[in-house]
């Protein structure tokens, strides 16, 4: 994937990343309370280091700077993007927001699961610039002011329902979402089985196999809140 | 990700005006768009933004019983839509066996319409031979990896299949695509807007440039009691079809009084099987006549060299299909 991660002057000619441009941009942007300065002055002149090899050409294009504002978590964040950022990789190099996790990047795997206006959905393929308008829920949102812990993220506690956590901030998101979608149902209430709850959980993708638990704790939560 | 601009209109006029200019493309829901961007398979140097596009998103009743669905509307949405559950199970149910929560809640009916094929040599620019994504370059599948691959239809060019089960059972229901563009507007029965690979596989659809889906138009339905949606794959749920089959059937004491058979996952579009009328129509649901019936379904089938297992499955899941969907009562299940 040729796109982009991070302030501009991190990238290698031709805009190509490599996995040391996007670990030091990554652990620079997830230590920075405010935007790095080239992207929150909008512009794009940021210099790619000279390279100890010449290197071939790169393509030149022009970068065209969008000024935006994203709602999250019931906050407002003025951010200046290229149209190609991915609501996933706004909140997590831009906001640094890094509850959402990029796993597949692909839309196959559902660690990206955030909420837009109630709704789960993949980050990593919504183009962030399409959310001006958007109330955007992460993980992070999820529990209460005052810190208490969101019913389903308790259940997940007390059920053990993960492992290594790294789908988890995915899943949790996706089972909210579930509940939402099971309580504005017109259908009869019927109670859903555990069958049910995997197939609307079937797009979260779980590397560790704590699926059990996972379904235990989304059941619990339906049928007592 | 290749860098692009990006403009978000908000009427159809404007829209088709600036999808004129040279390297422009239409996103809607974006999930399969996206994806091949990020693969390096699609670049367009412009997208241009149309879910803001008013009053196409609604789904709305027509006389006469029929329901219009707005190319907008979520695939989501078209699912839980009360018109649709009550009045086309089928629907509901294809579009639940599609991709995931998340993604249909992304993805938009025309967009369902437009999804490329998921073949692996298609998706993955490392390989070059692929006349879809390089007309002329050859197809890697034929040699390769085609067990997901078509049975029926297919070319020495191309033998990728559709993904959409949407469009499986919009087929069935005898679904029209309504299609504007600057000379006006025209419409296309779902069954004809698929393309053969042929020669040129890279074209999935017969739209034209300078078009635009603005909306599905479903006839009242005679199959709202008895149809089902089977879908045949490697795992549950969240993965594509190796067979699918929308079945509809009218009954009248166990006589089929009318019916639709459609195959999905065989062909590079959803695959009617017309000779269900002719076979099917005035004869009883016996267990002999629905596998005559399947057998000469695939009498044409030409398997690759990985899914010769996709006949069998097909003939046996033509029967099943049809069996389910006499003894469903109407009622649209959740999973």
């Amino acid at each position: 994937m040729k796109q982009r991660i991070g302030p501009p002057e991190r990238g290698a000619p031709g805009g190509k990343v490599t996995r040391r441009d996007f670990l030091q941009s990554a652990a620079s942007v997830a230590g920075a309370a405010t935007l790095p300065a080239a992207l929150a002055t909008g512009t794009a002149q940021g210099v790619p280091a000279a390279p100890a090899v010449p290197a071939p050409a790169p393509a030149v294009h022009a970068v065209t700077r969008t000024a935006i504002t994203l709602n999250v978590n019931q906050q407002r964040h003025e951010l200046s993007i290229e149209p190609r950022l991915t609501l996933l990789d706004a909140l997590r190099e831009h906001l640094a927001l890094t509850g959402t996790k990029k796993g597949c990047d692909r839309g196959q795997c559902g660690a990206c699961t955030v909420l837009v206006n109630g709704r789960r959905i993949n980050s990593c393929l919504s183009l962030a610039v399409r959310h001006v308008d958007d109330d955007i829920v992460t993980v992070e949102g999820l529990s209460g002011a005052d810190g208490s812990l969101h019913p389903m993220q308790a259940a997940f506690l007390r059920h053990d329902a993960l492992q290594c956590g790294y789908c988890t901030p995915g899943q949790l998101c996706s089972a909210v979402a579930l509940l939402e979608e099971h309580r504005r149902a017109e259908e009869p209430r019927a109670r859903l089985s555990d069958d049910a709850i995997r197939e609307r959980m079937s797009g979260n993708i779980c590397r560790c196999g704590a699926y059990p638990n996972i379904v235990a704790a989304v059941r619990e939560v339906l049928d007592h809140g | 990700m290749d860098d692009f601009s990006y403009a978000r209109p908000s009427d159809v006029a404007t829209a088709l005006q600036w999808a004129a200019q040279p390297g422009a493309q239409f996103i809607a829901g974006g999930t399969n768009l996206v994806d091949l961007m990020k693969g390096g398979v699609a670049g367009p140097s412009r997208l241009i933004d149309i879910t803001h596009l008013g009053g196409l998103a609604r789904i709305h009743e027509l006389p006469g019983g029929g329901v219009r669905i707005g190319a907008l509307a979520t695939n989501a949405e078209t699912a839980a839509h009360p018109l649709i559950r009550q009045r086309y199970p089928l629907l509901s149910q294809a579009i639940l066996a599609g991709a995931s929560p998340q993604l249909r809640n992304m993805a938009t009916n025309g967009g369902n319409l437009l999804q490329r094929t998921r073949c692996p040599y298609f998706y993955d620019t490392g390989f070059d031979r692929c006349n879809k994504r390089q007309p002329g370059s050859g197809c890697a599948a034929l040699e390769g990896f085609n067990r997901n691959h078509a049975i029926l239809g297919a070319s020495e060019h191309c033998i990728a299949t559709h993904p959409s089960d949407m469009c499986v059972a919009l087929a069935a229901l005898d679904a029209e695509v309504h299609v504007r563009s600057a000379r006006g507007s025209r419409q296309v029965p779902l069954k004809d807007f698929h393309r053969l690979p042929g020669d040129t596989p890279q074209r999935d659809t017969n739209l034209g440039a300078g078009e635009i889906i603005t909306a599905l138009d479903l006839p009242a339905n005679r199959f709202a009691e008895h149809s089902h949606y089977l879908k045949v794959r490697d795992r549950a749920s969240y993965a594509f079809a190796l067979v699918s089959v929308a079945a509809a059937l009218s009954l009248d004491d166990n006589v089929i009084q009318d019916v639709r058979v459609v195959l999905g996952g065989v062909a590079h579009k959803p695959w009617p099987l017309p000779d269900a009328q002719p076979m099917l129509i005035g004869k009883p649901l016996e267990p002999e006549i629905l596998k005559s019936f399947a057998a000469a379904a695939l009498r044409e089938a030409k398997p690759q060299s990985g899914n010769a297992f996709k006949i069998e499955l097909s003939r046996r899941a033509i029967v099943r299909a049809l069996n389910l969907a006499a003894a469903e009562n109407g009622a649209t299940s959740w999973a």
